[in-house]
Parts: structure tokens; C-alpha cells; sequence
């Protein structure tokens, strides 16, 4: 079931120890909090799975685990499989009557870096999307490939360096624009699909619980700044996560039944792009004049992605 | 509660038909599937079954062959009876994943109807994808017709989800040759069937929120090779448990199981070493070659994992000239078969001559006429006292003749 009422973060950041602090994530490392608040939105027993990745090799290292709930973890792009394959003998083992507890209700989450999901196991989220599973799968969207030192996925945006999309002299970085996966899992037609952000924090727990109590396959893209490969402060993750959403490089929003488009965040001031790329090492070439006309590129592309998002609002479609 | 299922004393199936029956036998909960030739029938009856009522279980039906073994992976930890079938690229897909299911313990069954791997894309029979799966850490059963498929099936889960031994279970039959060639095959009752496997007894379970349990944790060398051996450990200890469950087999049935299966090797001189449909053809060419003298003899493997050393060793002791037959691409060496089969010959006192035959790739005949004539070589090869060919040869083979590692003498 979930928690109704959340109004205190200190409270509700303690109120269900299943995830266990001690792991080897980097300190200022955004994944430990989106784990954390989707294990503190409910009680419900959780059978999570996560693909190889940051959170995966961090948190399950024999002969010790951060996860007091069930955990599993298979490969680089298949958490999404697995967990459905848990979810399937659920099925198959409550209408034999089985289980240990055949009444209470479990929830099966999968967890996947941007590699993971956008890259290596999109076929395998499709999939598993495509079947109806009851489940939620959430993408810890840092836009590289972390784990292995920092490459580029097809979540890195635009104008970013990364060690395989380098920024040199005859090159401002990574060419492409970033994948727009929100939108291609809520073409599935997925029930619940959302893009949700660690400092607001509430909106997140509301889109985790409404994802964990949607019968069906949702989808949630959290953004999770990296402070070795976005190069910042650890003690600035917050702040990096403030700039992305205020400067709408990461707009926050829902689409339900894949048409119902709801926008769950709107900056009081709309901050320009150049204070969120300015505060990142990784985007450092972009201020040299030559490479000006990337950042007015980025910027064109927010305006346009926002507007985009606010007619789709109102015309719920 | 399943539906009834009318089965006779005595029925008319083919391997593949025969493998499903023994999933719906044993009311398995969940198969993930990706349909392949020559195994697509398998999966397809279970989703027959489950439609019709005859078993009460979630049949998933993924987009790859690769997703089909991690939905089983997912499955079998949580606690339930999982299989699923395949061949060939489906089987090679699956490989990543082999390995995980066997590094977790966890005690699936796979169905796989033999078949080589492509390029040339060929959907006929031969044991390329057997072999690779080889060293993914799955017990390996082979069976050599429709009744053998259907009995092993059965066996598999009992020897797989034995608690000393969970540890995943390949069944194997030849593509087309078993899994399309309809036989009498003598099925137990549906009763006798499921109280021979027993009920699923999950260890380890992720739906058992009283223990959370982690899977799939990393390691690096501080531990990784600790669990590579005990994982090969409970491989090892699995042939007791399979010779138990042979035998218990036998009570129930009064069909006999050996992990190595010997055919007139009493006091055979010449023999050949098999997989699959070719032991059978093998023990109509000893036969008759029996009576013009030649005393002729067939070593069968049926269980391919964990390899029976011993039981090759003693079943081949007395022997002097032996063919050992791979029937898949040999990849730049002798064939793996044979060098499986040689190594446990050269640490014999009596080392008898050892060949290498290359046969029947891509589902082409294996006749017995060609067994006769092996088996003649192999005469030779005894009467001269030394290899009289060269070690390696491609048996079959349109066109030149092919052999590319010599005897001095040969």
C-alpha cells in the first residue's frame, strides 16, 4: 500500500529502511536518492531487479547488499526480462496458491542506467512494455555510459564531451541530438509514463506511487546527475538538478494512456540554458566563441521541445 | 485445477510433441518462449495447453530468444517450475544468459532440438549448438528418440531441482530426425508422472518477503573463483543424483538410463563413440556387421555434462580401434568430441587407436552403410595395429577427400 500523506522529507526519507546506506556509489551520486524514494513511497513488498550498471555494481557486492527487499540482477539489457519472468511466476503461483503470503501485494521494479535502457536493453524494455507486464521500470538518466568511464549513450545531449564523443579542436562533442525516449515508451501505449527529477522531490514519490498502483508497464525517466562524468561538486547535485529543470533542459511531466500529457513542473523564472551547461565541466568547450552557435542550438531546441509540451497539454493529445 | 488430458497406454508422437507433454506433465508455471525451428512446436503445444486448460500456468510469450532465457532466469527465482525450448541461434542467443541462469542455481529446463548454426543459415539437424553450450554450466542430457526425449524431459526437472543439485538442465534430440519423426512412445499417467517429479520446492525465493534474498551480486577476484568451483562441485555431484533418478526411472517404467550408454561392448574390438539418432544407426551397422564377423561395438553419451569420464574409460577399455564422431564443424582443431573422448582414453594403460570423424553437418544423412564403413576402417586400423587414415577425416562429404592431421604412418 502506498504512504498517502508525505509532507516532511526528513520523515518520509526514513520511514522505510529497506535500502541500506552503506554502498559504493560516488559521493554526490543522485542514484541512492531515486532509489531511496521509491523505497520509502511504499510499503508494499518489492522485488527489484537493475542492470549492470553504476547502481548494480555499488550495491551488491559479495559477500554484502544494500537491498533489504528482493533483488536480482542478470545482465547489461535483460533486468527488464527478469523482472517480468518474477512477475509472470507471481501470477502463476497465486492462482496455485504457493506463495507464502498469497494476498499480499508486491510490486516489481526494474532499474537501468541510460545505457541500459536507451542503448544495450531498449529491445528488452520494449518488450516487456509491450507484453503488459505489471511493472515499473526506471531509467536513472546520468546521459552516459558512467560504469564504464564515461561514453557517450544516446542520452548524451547535444554539445556534451564525452570519451567517445570527444570535444577537440575540430569538434564541439556529441553531434546528435538525445533520444526522446519519454516519448517512444508513452507510443507503446504504456499506461504511465513520466519524467521526474530528485529535487522535487514530492512530484517524484507522486509519480513513483502512481506508477507502483497503475496496473500495467510504466515507465519513468528520472534524471540523475553525475558528478564524474557531468564534472561538478558532489555537494552540488540539488543544484545541478535545479538548473536542469529550471532551465527546462529537463522538463518535468506525465503522459497517461500514451495521449494525456500532464506538465508537473513550471519554473516561476525560466532560466537560460548557458547557467546549466556553465556549471558542468562537460560542456566547457562550449563557451569558446566558436562553438556559440551550439549553445543557441540547445537552447533552440528547449523552446521548441517546451512549447511542444505545453499544446500537447492543452490539447490532450 | 487442470483440465484432464485423455493419454493411451501406448501413443503416436514425435520428440517434439513428446518434450511438451512432459512439460504439461509436469505443470510447469512458467515457459518464456521465442519460437524457432525445429523446436517451435514445443513451446507452441504448451501454449496449447495452457489456452485449453490442461495446465495452470503463465506463458510468455517474449521477442527474442535471449529475452526468453532471462524471463526464465527471472521466473525460476521466484520460485516456481520453469522451461522453455530451442535450436540452433536461438540456442546461441540464449548463451549469455545460460551462464547466469547456472551461476544463480536455478533449476530450468531447456528443450533443445539440435540444429547447426548458420552461416550457411541451415535449419537442419547437427550438435553445433550442443557444443556450445558446453561449458555454460547446465547439466546435459541427450536424447536419442521421441521416447528418450519424453522420458529425460521428465527426469530433468527431478535431477535439476533436486536441492543438492539446482542446477539448470539442457534436454537434447536431433533437429527433424527426433523432433519430426512421429514414434510409439509409451507415456506414464499424468498422476505417476507428476508424482515422479514431486512438487517445485523453491530455495532461495524472491517471493518470499520474509527472507529477502540477492541474486545475481557481483564479485571480482577476491571470490569470483570460489564460486566457479563450487559451482563445478555441484556439477560433479550431480551424477550421483542422476544415476539415482535414472534408477528410479527404471522402477517406475522399466526403461534403463546409464550416463554413458554401452551397446555390445562386451568384447567389442572395433566401436564407435556417438551422439543422438547416430548411436541408434551405429547399433543397426554393429549388428549386422556382427555377423559377418567383425566385432563391432557403439558407446553412446548421454549425458554430455557433466562429461562421464570414468564411465567412457571403463565402457572403452578393452577396445583397439575407435571412431569418435563429431557432428559439428570441428573450427580449426579435432573435433571437441574427440578430444573429450581422447582424454579419457589417454589416461587408460590399454590406449586404444582413436579417429576422428567429421559427419553429417546440416542435418545430412548418417547411413548405416557410412557406419558400416567406419567401422571397417576401424578393422583396419586394429589388424595393422596403427591408424591406417589420417586421424581427422570429413565423413560423407561430397567432393575431394578431406583430412588434415596425419599419422607418420597414415
Amino acid at each position: 500500500m502506498a504512504i498517502t500523506s508525505i509532507k516532511n522529507l526528513k520523515e518520509f526519507s526514513t520511514n522505510n529502511d529497506r535500502f541500506e546506506g552503506a554502498h559504493t556509489l560516488c559521493p554526490g551520486c543522485a542514484h541512492s536518492m531515486i532509489v531511496r524514494e521509491l523505497m520509502n513511497c511504499t510499503d508494499d513488498n518489492l522485488v527489484i531487479s537493475s542492470n549492470t550498471g553504476c547502481l548494480e555494481v555499488s550495491t551488491a557486492v559479495y559477500p554484502f547488499t544494500s537491498w533489504d527487499t528482493s533483488w536480482i540482477h542478470i545482465g547489461f539489457e535483460n533486468a527488464a526480462t527478469a523482472v517480468t519472468g518474477a512477475e509472470a511466476m507471481h501470477k502463476a503461483r497465486k492462482k496455485k496458491g504457493t506463495l507464502k503470503d498469497n494476498d499480499a501485494p508486491v510490486k516489481f521494479v526494474a532499474f537501468g542506467g541510460d545505457g541500459s535502457t536507451y542503448d544495450i536493453g531498449f529491445q528488452w524494455l520494449s518488450g516487456a512494455v509491450e507484453r503488459g507486464h505489471d511493472f515499473t521500470y526506471i531509467c536513472l538518466d546520468n546521459e552516459n555510459y558512467a560504469n564504464t568511464g564515461g561514453q557517450r549513450s544516446s542520452a548524451t545531449p547535444i554539445g556534451a564531451t564525452t570519451s567517445t564523443a570527444q570535444a577537440g579542436t575540430h569538434s564541439y562533442g556529441k553531434k546528435e541530438k538525445k533520444k526522446d525516449l519519454v516519448a517512444i515508451m508513452a507510443a507503446h501505449g504504456a499506461p504511465y509514463v513520466a519524467q521526474l527529477a530528485p529535487n522535487k522531490w514530492k512530484s517524484m514519490a507522486k509519480g513513483f506511487q502512481k506508477a507502483l498502483e497503475t496496473e500495467g508497464p510504466c515507465f519513468i525517466n528520472t534524471v540523475s546527475p553525475c558528478t564524474t562524468e557531468w564534472r561538478f561538486d558532489p555537494k552540488d547535485t540539488i543544484l545541478l538538478t535545479d538548473l536542469a529543470t529550471d532551465t527546462l533542459m529537463f522538463p518535468l511531466y506525465e503522459i497517461i494512456d500514451g495521449h494525456e500529457l500532464n506538465i508537473l513542473y513550471r519554473p516561476k523564472n525560466v532560466l537560460k540554458v548557458e547557467d546549466y551547461l556553465g556549471a558542468q565541466g562537460r560542456y566547457k568547450h562550449l563557451f569558446k566563441p566558436e562553438n556559440r552557435h551550439v549553445i543557441d542550438q540547445i537552447q533552440k531546441n528547449i523552446n521548441e521541445y517546451w512549447e511542444m509540451l505545453q499544446r500537447r497539454e492543452e490539447a490532450r493529445i | 485445477m487442470a483440465e484432464k488430458f485423455d493419454l493411451n497406454d501406448r501413443e503416436v508422437w514425435d520428440g517434439n510433441y513428446a518434450a511438451s507433454q512432459a512439460l504439461r506433465q509436469a505443470q510447469v508455471d512458467v515457459v518464456a518462449a521465442y519460437p524457432i525451428t525445429p523446436s517451435t512446436p514445443i513451446v507452441e503445444n504448451y501454449g496449447a495447453y495452457v489456452a485449453n486448460g490442461y495446465i495452470d500456468g503463465e506463458y510468455v510469450m517474449v521477442e527474442s530468444e535471449h529475452a526468453a532465457m532471462s524471463g526464465c532466469v527471472g521466473a525460476s527465482a521466484a520460485g516456481g517450475r520453469v522451461a522453455t525450448a530451442t535450436s540452433s541461434q536461438g540456442f546461441a542467443l540464449m548463451v549469455e544468459v545460460l551462464y547466469q541462469a547456472s551461476g544463480m542455481r536455478l533449476p530450468i529446463v531447456l528443450n533443445v532440438v539440435n540444429r547447426a548454426l548458420a552461416s550457411p543459415l541451415n535449419v537442419r539437424g547437427d550438435h553445433a549448438d550442443m557444443y556450445l553450450g558446453r561449458d555454460s554450466g547446465w547439466i546435459q542430457i541427450d536424447a536419442f528418440n521421441a521416447q528418450e526425449a519424453y522420458d529425460l524431459a521428465l527426469c530433468a526437472f527431478k535431477i535439476g531441482e533436486d536441492h543438492s543439485v539446482r542446477l539448470p538442465v539442457m534436454v537434447h534430440q536431433d533437429g527433424f530426425i527426433t523432433s519430426h519423426t512421429a514414434q510409439n512412445v509409451y507415456p506414464l499417467t499424468d498422476e505417476a508422472a507428476y508424482n515422479f517429479i514431486g512438487d517445485f520446492q523453491p530455495v532461495d525465493d524472491l517471493l518470499d518477503f520474509s527472507r529477502p534474498v540477492t541474486y545475481g551480486a557481483q564479485t571480482e577476484e577476491d571470490w569470483h573463483f570460489e564460486h566457479k568451483a563450487k559451482q563445478h562441485k555441484a556439477l560433479m555431484d550431480s551424477r550421483p543424483v542422476i544415476d539415482e533418478v535414472f534408477a528410479e526411472f527404471e522402477k517406475l517404467t522399466g526403461r534403463k538410463y546409464n550416463r554413458v550408454e554401452s551397446y555390445m561392448m562386451e568384447d567389442a574390438d572395433v566401436v564407435i563413440v556417438g551422439l543422438g539418432t547416430t548411436v541408434e544407426t551405429a547399433v543397426v551397422a554393429a549388428e549386422e556387421l556382427r555377423e559377418e564377423g567383425i566385432k563391432a561395438g557403439v558407446v553412446g553419451i548421454r549425458v554430455f555434462r557433466p562429461f562421464p569420464f570414468d564411465q567412457v574409460r571403463e565402457a572403452l577399455k578393452g577396445a583397439k580401434s575407435i571412431a569418435v564422431m563429431d557432428r559439428s564443424s570441428p573450427g580449426g582443431a579435432m573435433g571437441a568430441f574427440f578430444n573429450e573422448v581422447s582424454a579419457a582414453l589417454y589416461t587408460t594403460d590399454t590406449r586404444p587407436l582413436v579417429t576422428n570423424y567429421i559427419y553429417g553437418l546440416g542435418g545430412r544423412d548418417f547411413s548405416i552403410d557410412e557406419a558400416k564403413r567406419i567401422f571397417k576402417e576401424q578393422q583396419a586400423n586394429a589388424d595393422a595395429g596403427h591408424i591406417t587414415t589420417d586421424i581427422q577425416q570429413f565423413s560423407g562429404l561430397r567432393g575431394p577427400h578431406l583430412g588434415y592431421f596425419q599419422t607418420q604412418r597414415g
